[in-house]
């Protein structure tokens, strides 16, 4: 696939002869490969196995939950005596099973997807750019992160296990905790190095490659929600790096950063010199950790308004309003972190202060939600399969982000703070929430990646069996954790108040386990389509943005001519033209 | 299939004004300016708790850290600042050897700064005094060890440029300048984190 | 006009003579470090002599950002994004202080 293009009035940087049509290797074309659309797929199809292994962890996590203390037939006895002794799980294990599908979900599989996949595989074609500012950087980017997950796994093999802190990391626990913490803060080294240089090619790319006639107002708004997500990324992962780095060396060179003077653990006096405050992690963590969400959730937003525009036949409702809104979403999220901290002690000054951040950064989640909505009315609808994720996005964001409201009251958050309903809360925004937002990215985009359609019946199937688990498996957190009951606890009925409310444990746990059934007709899908799905042409949408301009799948350089943009991203529908859209580029007539 | 050309990878950007790379060196620089700032929250924190500071002493910084091999140090990484624009400099009036020689001094210089670290560091681990002994020197030996990473990064960065980079100015001068400016904005940044450091730690 | 635009139609001489405030920015350079140790030996009171040190550590990174890194010239994107990094800068350094010694500070309702 030979491409022409014109330079940009920039003289010719590389050092490579002209464009010479000399084939790659394989190594360089397919795994050290400098080109975004291959590295996008790398990232993607990655982060898919880490999402997948993740919940694995989950559904093993689920049986200790609805049967608590029972043998696990089969697996049991397979993943060894230390971690299932006689086939039931030790609490250890359950612990690891929990930091590790947290760490796995968030930082192996949803944002290397969102962000890595999309986000590096969509950007520069609907920027018309012929790749992304700094190629070999990119790569650098992946290979840096694809150690840092094959170490983050290898830590289930430490001695002790892998990490069992929680995600979250905490210490002094996790200062004490066996060799797997060690492993986990080296790969999170790795994972956030190769997330700051990616953060540095989008915001160089965004800004300075977008071809002739793309002002800003004119950008997909699926790539405002990647540049603001690159700038949570850049300034806010250092601080968690740096965490990092001091509790490495509290757990390797016996620092005391995060160990306060005096503490006894199992009665004996920690030797340590003491003076440090385990908060200071807390601070350091949750400054990245919760821009992080608005990480996992920008990505996804930018995703349904690019399939809800296209399969409502209109333009997106209030798309300035939409950009000022996650401009604006973006840098409230890194002042309102200590609603993680409420129950630390915090002087109602503070707490006040970031109680009242927290309730004005609900505003412009609602007015993007409001948007999205209203971009329904009056629409012409297609359910296709990414239109029904992106569709069910909206109750279901809307969900999590009501009950969001409850835990950033610090009253309120006093009693649901740890429980079940903070679980609940965070699973309907990423799993029902951003995760299907992603789904309907994978339908949306893969006949633009691989050239075939994927199958629109196995895509209605993997929606609502998806969709009807997920309702099961987190709804009645919300009753769990109002009833009281504690996140990360082993044995929920050693309490009276978690007997009450077992057996919802039961009917989450068979959700869980009906989800992963459920992904099957997606895997099959992902890889039959690639076979035998049918072939696709540039636009098989009829979209308007201008991805949509070059070839499925592109070529090197991406677009056959130079691409130039004459109008707004969404205009579908315009009255007096002869189709129900009008792509970017295309000149007029 | 060979690599695609990137627009302005040279020539500045017609609205932004500059090209890719100093961009993106600025937003590298941004990342670590977070970078140390947690780091340097994290000892205004620590600190700020101890009932004295130095913990678990009578002596002050000053007469635990060696104040004029810091001082000493100060004034190598300036020189080596200035060092570093001269051999930029030498690019932009088309002087490859003058920015060898200038460049060199800065490698140079960069090393002189850690040899003179290594025997701080080699006096306090003979005293006992290793980052497990308190927390002024758990906060001493990590903010200076990871500036110190930083200086080791920098003569990687600036030693390929004085050697096999240097190759570029024979095909693309106002590439390479561009490249000598964007390494100069970094080694500058290591030398601004050091000017911070060295009152907090030393002097204060 | 900056500096850098003039720079690419520049000659080497017309070029040299822009040298001098790198020479002159050096020996303030030097000239603050000395300061600033000088000052320590007077044994100020605790948060003078954090003040004046930041101070001069603040002046002295101001002229390296300034004229080493030709900040004073420098494009609005740039500026853009340091004074965003600024602003987040300051909030990592002073929020979890604030919320840990919040009864040091004599805030109500600690």
């Amino acid at each position: 696939m030979s491409v022409e293009h014109h330079s940009h009035g920039n003289g010719h940087g590389h050092s490579q002869e002209g464009h010479g049509h000399h084939e790659l290797s394989f190594w360089r074309k397919y795994v050290f490969s400098v080109d975004h659309k291959v590295i996008g797929i790398q990232y993607g199809v990655t982060a898919l196995v880490f999402l997948f292994f993740g919940f694995t962890l989950m559904m093993l996590m689920r049986w200790q939950l609805a049967y608590p203390g029972q043998p696990l037939p089969v697996i049991g006895k397979l993943l060894g005596e230390t971690a299932m002794p006689g086939g039931v799980m030790a609490p250890e294990f359950y612990n690891q099973l929990g930091a590790m599908h947290g760490t796995i979900m968030v930082f192996l599989g949803v944002v290397p997807l969102a962000v890595g996949g999309f986000g590096n595989f969509v950007v520069p074609l609907q920027i018309g750019a012929p790749d992304m500012a700094f190629p070999r950087l990119n790569m650098a980017s992946y290979w840096v992160f694809l150690p840092g997950c094959i170490l983050m796994i290898l830590s289930f093999l430490a001695p002790g296990g892998a990490a069992q802190s929680g995600w979250t990391s905490y210490p002094p626990l996790s200062d004490i905790a066996p060799t797997g913490q060690t492993l986990w803060l080296l790969s999170m080294v790795l994972i956030i190095t190769s997330s700051l240089l990616g953060s540095i090619n989008f915001i160089v790319t965004i800004v300075q490659l977008r071809a002739k006639g793309l002002s800003y107002w004119r950008l997909p708004f699926f790539v405002h929600a990647q540049l603001v997500t690159a700038f949570l990324l850049l300034l806010a992962f250092p601080p968690l790096e740096a965490a990092s780095l001091l509790q490495l060396m509290d757990r390797v060179a016996g620092t005391s950063f995060f160990l306060p003077s005096g503490l006894v653990i199992s009665g004996e006096q920690l030797k340590v010199a003491g003076g440090g405050n385990p908060l200071l992690w807390q601070h350091l963590f949750w400054f990245l950790a919760h821009p992080e969400v608005y990480v996992l959730i920008l990505p996804a937003m930018g995703i349904v308004a690019e399939v809800i525009a296209n399969n409502t036949r209109k333009p997106i409702w209030g798309y300035r309003l939409l950009v000022y809104s996650v401009v604006f979403l973006g840098f409230m999220s890194f002042v309102v972190w200590a609603h993680h901290m409420f129950m630390t002690g915090m002087g109602t000054t503070m707490s006040t202060f970031f109680q009242t951040t927290t309730m004005i950064i609900s505003i412009p989640s609602v007015v993007i939600l409001t948007c999205f909505i209203m971009s329904l009315y009056g629409g012409n609808i297609r359910f296709t399969a990414p239109m029904l994720f992106a569709t069910a996005f909206l109750p279901m964001f809307a969900i999590g982000g009501l009950t969001g409201l409850p835990l950033g009251l610090t009253a309120s958050d006093i009693y649901l703070h740890d429980t079940f309903y903070v679980i609940g809360h965070f699973h309907y925004v990423v799993a029902p929430g951003t995760l299907f937002a992603l789904f309907a990215g994978v339908y949306y985009w893969y006949p633009k990646a691989t050239g075939k359609r994927m199958n629109e019946a196995l895509g209605k199937v993997h929606f609502w069996l998806s969709f009807v688990c997920m309702q099961f498996i987190f709804m009645p957190m919300f009753f769990q954790g109002m009833a009281g009951l504690s996140r990360r606890l082993y044995d929920p009925t050693v309490y009276a108040h978690g007997r009450g409310v077992q057996a919802l444990n039961v009917v989450i746990s068979l959700g869980a386990w009906g989800l992963g059934l459920s992904q099957i007709p997606f895997i099959v899908n992902f890889f039959m389509s690639l076979k035998s799905g049918v072939r696709v042409a540039e636009n098989p949408w009829n979209a308007t943005t201008l991805e949509w301009a070059a070839p499925s799948p592109p070529g090197h350089g991406n677009f056959l001519t130079e691409p130039v943009v004459y109008r707004e991203p969404y205009e579908y529908s315009v009255p007096g033209k002869a189709t129900d859209y009008s792509p970017q580029f295309q000149a007029e007539g | 299939m060979s690599e695609t050309a990137i627009p302005w990878m040279v020539k500045p950007h017609p609205v932004t004004g500059i090209p890719n790379g100093k961009f993106g060196i600025w937003l590298f620089l941004a990342s670590e300016v977070m970078l140390f700032g947690a780091l340097f929250s994290s000892y205004v924190l620590i600190r700020t708790a101890a009932p004295h500071w130095p913990p678990g002493t009578d002596q002050l910084s000053s007469e635990i850290l060696n104040v004029p091999l810091g001082t000493f140090n100060t004034a190598v990484l300036i020189t080596s600042s200035i060092t570093m624009v001269l051999a930029w400099a030498s690019c932009k009036m088309g002087n490859l050897s003058r920015f060898k020689m200038w460049m060199g001094a800065t490698v140079l210089l960069a090393v002189v700064f850690l040899v003179v670290k290594y025997f701080e560091y080699a006096d306090k681990f003979h005293h006992d005094h290793f980052p497990s002994h308190d927390n002024f020197f758990a906060i001493y030996f990590v903010l200076t060890g990871l500036h110190g990473l930083h200086i080791v990064g920098g003569i990687i960065v600036n030693t390929y440029l004085l050697t096999a980079g240097s190759k570029m100015w024979n095909t693309d001068p106002e590439h390479f300048t561009n490249r000598v400016e964007n390494a100069g904005l970094y080694w500058h940044f290591v030398d601004l984190v050091w000017i911070f450091l060295f009152p907090s730690l030393y002097l204060l | 006009m900056t500096e850098q635009a003039h720079a690419h139609s520049q000659s080497p001489e017309e070029f040299k003579k822009h040298l001098g405030k790198y020479y002159v920015v050096f020996v303030a350079l030097l000239c603050l470090t000395a300061i600033t140790v000088a000052v320590s030996y007077l044994r100020l009171n605790r948060p003078l002599a954090i003040a004046v040190a930041l101070v001069i550590a603040s002046v002295k990174a101001g002229l390296v950002a300034a004229v080493f890194m030709h900040l004073i010239d420098e494009k609005k994107v740039i500026y853009a994004v340091l004074i965003l990094t600024a602003l987040f800068f300051a909030l990592v350094l002073g929020l979890p202080s604030l919320t840990t010694f919040e009864h040091h500070a004599g805030m109500p309702g600690t």
